[in-house]
């Protein structure tokens, strides 16, 4: 048998830290935290719980290391992607904001006479 | 089950290499890279991995047209408020989804180790749970939609803002909702072929000859598990950012 067994007591543990950081997360909006301590700890909380779901659900900390990075490192290329559709995205916005914003902000040379 | 030990030159089966010298080994043994996993499981994860890519692509093209949009954003804390009892809770049904779907990867997890002990009405009984949970969350999310789109939420355009607001939110959470319904009936398939025996008798499936085992449970938790893993970062990214 190749199967993951394990103890039931850690999936209890497991269990009960993702209910808690599923609260917290859920407190960050309900307290209106703004800015970079909301985006923060969204992200922070975030992490914890999808680290915890892979690593003990999925079984990923018991898992040998040749399955672990063939599996997590690929889904690293997609930085590049989001890196891509950032930089695309401040360009749009700029170009919108020069464009099609008020008469007063659009910013066009005068023609030369 | 097929071989997955590396094996000397009699057929002796040698010990697996730990740590970064494993990964060389395994990859490099001239026999299955993926040593003590099944065969199914391997390629599940496989198939998850280019689910995350579709899913990725999803919220960093969401990511790009909130960025790009002049149009303020909805506000998801109020457009998913809730009234209970005369009090308006912010993103209340958001959150109840959010603790149903983790229950559900708590019952999954339960269902897979009392499966490797061969228990089979415990096993059946937990699939059943996660399956119960999985349409509840589906049937909160219909509720949502329907919600939503009373309120004049259309793909193409919104009361409350950037038109964007519409087709991403359509677009994810729908993507995401017909995963979780997939896994609902595959829950059920699999509870029935656990309660009847299937894996105890070794019986093939309906689309293959491989002998049932009680390793299909657990790669169905993978799959369940990848569900709820999405939904982190949706419920991260869409309705918390």
């Amino acid at each position: 048998m190749e199967g993951q067994q394990h103890p039931l007591g850690i999936y209890f543990k497991i269990w009960g830290l993702l209910f808690v950081l599923s609260t917290m997360s859920y407190l960050v909006d309900y307290f209106h935290f703004q800015g970079y301590l909301r985006w923060t700890l969204i992200i922070v909380f975030m992490l914890l719980k999808a680290g915890l779901i892979v690593a003990v659900f999925m079984h990923m900390l018991w898992e040998r290391l040749a399955m672990v990075y063939a599996i997590l490192v690929p889904p690293l290329v997609l930085l590049v992607l989001l890196g891509i559709g950032a930089g695309e995205a401040s360009h749009t916005f700029f170009t919108r904001g020069t464009f099609f914003g008020p008469p007063a902000a659009q910013a066009v040379p005068a023609p030369h006479k | 089950m097929s071989q997955s030990a590396l094996t000397g030159p009699t057929g002796e089966a040698l010990p697996l290499a730990p740590g970064i010298q494993g990964i060389v080994a395994d990859w490099s043994s001239d026999q299955r890279a993926f040593k003590k996993v099944p065969w199914g499981k391997a390629m599940m994860w496989i198939f998850l991995l280019s689910d995350t890519f579709i899913f990725s692509s999803f919220l960093i093209s969401y990511m790009t047209v909130r960025m790009s949009t002049t149009a303020t954003w909805p506000n998801p804390s109020e457009v998913f408020a809730l009234t209970i009892a005369g009090k308006s809770i912010p993103l209340i049904l958001i959150a109840i989804m959010t603790f149903v779907l983790i229950s559900s990867s708590g019952t999954m997890v339960l269902a897979v180790n009392y499966g490797y002990r061969k228990d089979k009405v415990k096993t059946f009984i937990f699939l059943l749970i996660t399956a119960a949970l999985g349409a509840t969350f589906v049937g909160m999310q219909a509720f949502e939609w329907t919600k939503l789109i009373m309120e004049g939420v259309r793909p193409w355009a919104n009361p409350m803002g950037a038109a964007q607001f519409g087709s991403s939110f359509f677009m994810i959470t729908g993507f995401h909702g017909t995963h979780v319904s997939i896994g609902v009936i595959f829950l059920i398939i699999v509870a029935i072929k656990v309660l009847r025996g299937d894996l105890d008798h070794e019986r093939p499936g309906f689309l293959t000859g491989r002998k049932g085992n009680y390793e299909i449970v657990e790669t169905m938790g993978l799959y369940w598990h990848f569900v709820d893993l999405v939904w982190v970062f949706i419920f991260a990214f869409f309705y918390l950012w």
